[in-house]
């Protein structure tokens, strides 16, 4: 584990996680979601557990964001929050 | 203050972070009012989960749990080091974490395409106008 390369990523976990619950926008808030998603992988790969990397890449960070964005296609954009 | 810092937060970094990023989720599912804000807050929930996990496997200065073919030509020659289990993370946590992300897709789905339901029902995702409709169609009947 580096240990400033693990910091800096933990610091833009939490501001990645906190605009994506706080932008009005429900698209912008899904892409900042999976740039969450690349950036916990990131994270993984650093702890040395490659396979969830791998996993949380495709599954996590590319379906789970294609699944939001199908939803919000089909619904509704903007949200009040 | 510096001692302190040097003490409590930066070898616990990870904990302090998915503390942090648990109670935003749990933030967001309780307050937020709409759905997919709420589905968003849950999947950031469940992933501070994964790294709590995923936190106990690492140990300082050990690699991926990869035994490459350099290590294994040694171990062979009979050297023990190769194969010590302090040069490697411990994949055990990985592997139950490697389930908890498919299922936690899985689910997302189903919530997802809930939520679809939701909004072909009632023309909304917020929270509050749901329950308002709800309680009109209750007093309705």
């Amino acid at each position: 584990m580096i240990v400033p390369f693990d910091i800096l990523i933990l610091i833009f976990l939490v501001v990645a996680a906190v605009i994506s619950l706080c932008v009005k926008d429900l698209l912008a808030a899904t892409m900042v979601f999976g740039a969450y998603g690349f950036l916990i992988c990131l994270l993984w790969a650093t702890m040395g557990a490659v396979d969830v990397a791998f996993t949380e890449a495709t599954v996590g960070a590319g379906v789970s964001t294609v699944l939001f964005v199908a939803t919000i296609l089909n619904t509704r954009r903007k949200s009040t929050d | 203050m510096t001692s302190s810092f040097h003490d409590w937060i930066v070898p616990h970094f990870n904990a302090w972070v998915y503390v942090i990023i648990m109670m935003t989720g749990l933030w967001a599912v309780i307050a937020k009012n709409n759905l997919i804000k709420k589905l968003i807050g849950l999947s950031l929930f469940q992933t501070s989960i994964l790294l709590l996990y995923v936190s106990l496997g690492v140990k300082e200065g050990a690699g991926i749990p990869i035994i490459d073919h350099e290590a294994a030509a040694l171990a062979m020659s009979g050297s023990d080091d190769a194969l010590n289990p302090d040069r490697f993370a411990n994949p055990l946590p990985h592997v139950l974490m490697l389930t908890a992300i498919v299922v936690g897709v899985a689910t997302l789905g189903v919530a997802l395409a809930l939520c679809q339901t939701i909004y072909r029902d009632f023309g909304t995702l917020e929270e509050d106008e749901v329950l308002e409709q709800m309680k009109t169609l209750h007093d309705d009947v």
